[in-house]
């Protein structure tokens, strides 16, 4: 009964080729940064196959710095995505899974992985994703189903399974007395540095599907903005929808999670921005959360291999940087 | 011809207490139907069950002459549009967005909207004089215009019966007339079915070809506004004394409920202490 060709796809075309351009750009300098300094032309005489004069260099930058961009710009996708999703079903701007505890709770769950000593895949990242979703359903069951509407309720019962999350990972933390107790505490912060493409790999296999399939009730979203009622007049199953994007956000989340610890606030920056500009369409949010989320979490990367004059400091405190102050302003400003 | 909406031996209990106790009754094709009782009398859950919210346990509803489980969620927008009692927006949404929604029912998952459908759009808001709002944000707009944005997005989805929840509620007199006018206008320029609840008497004995007048889950009253609002039927389903009189317009019924100072001079009402 549809004539002519669907107007938004234009449009998210026209969003999504910039995006993928700075996308791209960002990787393309995370490959150029290192602790020798800045070298723009060595990665691309490199991709011109013409770097074999100094192979240490080539194995630096594809098997050190490309990994590691790849997996930030995986975490960023992944975690803009989980905060927008977390928004739209909740309805709250401020939601997000690492305010809600939905991170705490998967990385409860991936330290008790390491722990037992199992391997990082597939045993850390299921027990991670059971922490997740074990956290999901203690929260729903304090906010309750009615008040998963509205608003503040929900936002605190978060802060506080996140703060009982923080305590239980300490406790595993302090009983914790070898070698593994830097490992964990380092992860947790969200650190990125032991990248390699085998993780990579499996985390794409891993986020990639849920990307897809979240993108295809992207509408659903918009529509679920209206209200549950207004949302099943208009022919959606709320309840089917509502506990899909659920499942699905949990799991990429707490798989995020079990390869690079807790990295916060991305999920709330990201999607704020792009709300901010391009309205409360999720056919545009998604892809833009996905390619500008993944090109933050790339820079916010650098900035946290290149700020410190020794060595170098985990993402996580990057991203809350940035991230925590931006919160109370958003906080404020819906206070109003 | 079919009726819009037929309701046979409906039952609806929550928990053990029933709202709606063996109600049948038929809307017909084109009919401005409004529900009218007091708080509790089980319009909302009605309201519900006909737009397919809630599963009737008892009995059966059939819409078009199909049988309302027969349908699914999807196949029921496309004939039925619904409006909720009205609720604030917290995302900003842009009025063309919200309308174009309406769409949904008849476009695939992602809902890519043809230069038809943003066509159709226009024209909703045209019809419900918000066009000059469209590129507006939803919490931008008045009351007044919401609801008119909202009715304009269930125009769009192009249904054959609307459903309404008090529409006029949290309106001032102008807009409650607007509303209501557009309602009318709909059902004669595009012979849609509207069911609407109202606690506002006066707006439903000026506008209802038929009036449903529940009390405690049952029928008190259906039938054309003239039979319905007869004053010791009002007085049983509100419990309150009031006066039925002729509108100084001419051709439909006033209520005016009436004060306790009034109650022993109001001619046809029971005496002030019964």
């Amino acid at each position: 009964m549809s004539l002519g060709r669907p107007v938004i796809v234009r449009r998210m075309l026209l969003l999504s080729i910039p995006l993928l351009v700075v996308l791209l750009a960002a990787v393309y300098l995370g490959m150029s940064i290192g602790s020798t300094g800045v070298d723009l032309r060595a990665v691309a005489r490199s991709l011109a196959g013409g770097l074999s004069d100094d192979p240490t260099l080539g194995t630096i930058i594809w098997q050190i710095r490309f990994p590691r961009a790849l997996l930030a710009a995986l975490i960023g996708a992944t975690l803009s995505l989980g905060g927008l999703v977390f928004q739209a079903i909740l309805r709250n701007p401020l939601a997000e899974p690492y305010i809600l505890g939905i991170s705490g709770g998967a990385a409860i769950g991936a330290i008790s992985g390491i722990l037992l000593g199992l391997s990082r895949f597939p045993g850390v990242s299921l027990t991670s994703f059971a922490g997740s979703m074990a956290t999901l359903l203690v929260l729903m069951l304090i906010a309750g189903t009615r008040s998963m509407v509205q608003n503040n309720r929900l936002l605190l019962s978060g802060v506080m399974v996140n703060a009982f999350c923080g305590a239980v990972i300490m406790f595993l933390i302090s009983i914790t007395q070898d070698s593994r107790l830097h490992n964990i505490i380092f992860w947790m912060m969200g650190d990125l540095s032991l990248a390699d493409m085998h993780q990579v790999t499996i985390l794409g296999i891993t986020v990639l599907p849920c990307f897809l399939f979240i993108f295809y009730l992207a509408h659903a979203m918009n529509v679920l903005l209206l209200g549950q009622e207004m949302a099943q007049s208009m022919g959606f199953d709320v309840r089917i929808i509502v506990s899909l994007l659920l499942v699905v956000t949990s799991l990429m989340v707490s798989a995020t999670v079990s390869h690079c610890g807790l990295v916060g606030f991305v999920g709330l920056v990201i999607p704020h921005l792009f709300r901010l500009l391009l309205g409360a369409d999720h056919r545009l949010l998604v892809p833009a959360c996905l390619l500008g989320g993944g090109a933050y979490m790339v820079l916010c990367d650098i900035l946290a291999r290149t700020l410190p004059s020794h060595g170098e400091m985990p993402a996580g405190v990057v991203t809350a940087l940035i991230g925590a102050p931006l919160f109370i302003y958003l906080l404020k400003r819906t206070e109003r | 011809m079919k009726p819009a909406v037929e309701v046979r031996k409906l039952a609806y209990r929550y928990g053990r207490s029933p709202v709606l106790q063996d109600l049948s009754f038929a809307i017909g094709s084109g009919a401005f139907f409004i529900i009218l009782g007091p708080n509790g009398s089980g319009k909302t859950t009605l309201m519900k069950i006909l737009a397919g919210h809630l599963r009737p346990q008892r009995g059966n509803v059939f819409i078009l002459g199909k049988n309302i489980r027969g349908y699914s969620r999807r196949q029921l927008a496309c004939r039925m549009a619904y409006l909720p009692q009205l609720t604030r927006l917290d995302f900003p949404m842009s009025v063309r967005d919200l309308v174009l929604m309406g769409r949904s029912p008849h476009l695939g998952m992602l809902g890519l909207e043809t230069e038809e459908d943003h066509r159709l759009a226009e024209n909703a808001m045209r019809y419900t004089n918000v066009l000059p709002l469209a590129d507006r944000r939803m919490d931008q707009l008045s009351g007044g215009e919401q609801q008119r944005v909202l009715i304009a997005r269930a125009i769009c989805q192009q249904p054959q019966i609307v459903l309404l929840d008090e529409p006029t509620a949290a309106l001032d007199l102008a807009h409650q007339v607007a509303v209501m006018d557009l309602m009318e206008r709909l059902k004669q320029e595009k012979n849609i079915t509207v069911v609407m609840i109202s606690h506002d008497v006066n707006l439903a004995a000026m506008y209802a070809d038929r009036l449903l007048l529940l009390k405690d889950g049952g029928i008190l009253g259906i039938g054309p506004p003239c039979e319905v609002l007869h004053h010791q039927r009002l007085e049983k389903a509100y419990g309150c004394p009031v006066l039925v009189t002729e509108s100084p317009l001419g051709g439909y019924l006033r209520i005016t409920p009436v004060p306790r100072r009034f109650r022993k001079q109001a001619p046809g009402a029971p005496p002030a202490d019964p």
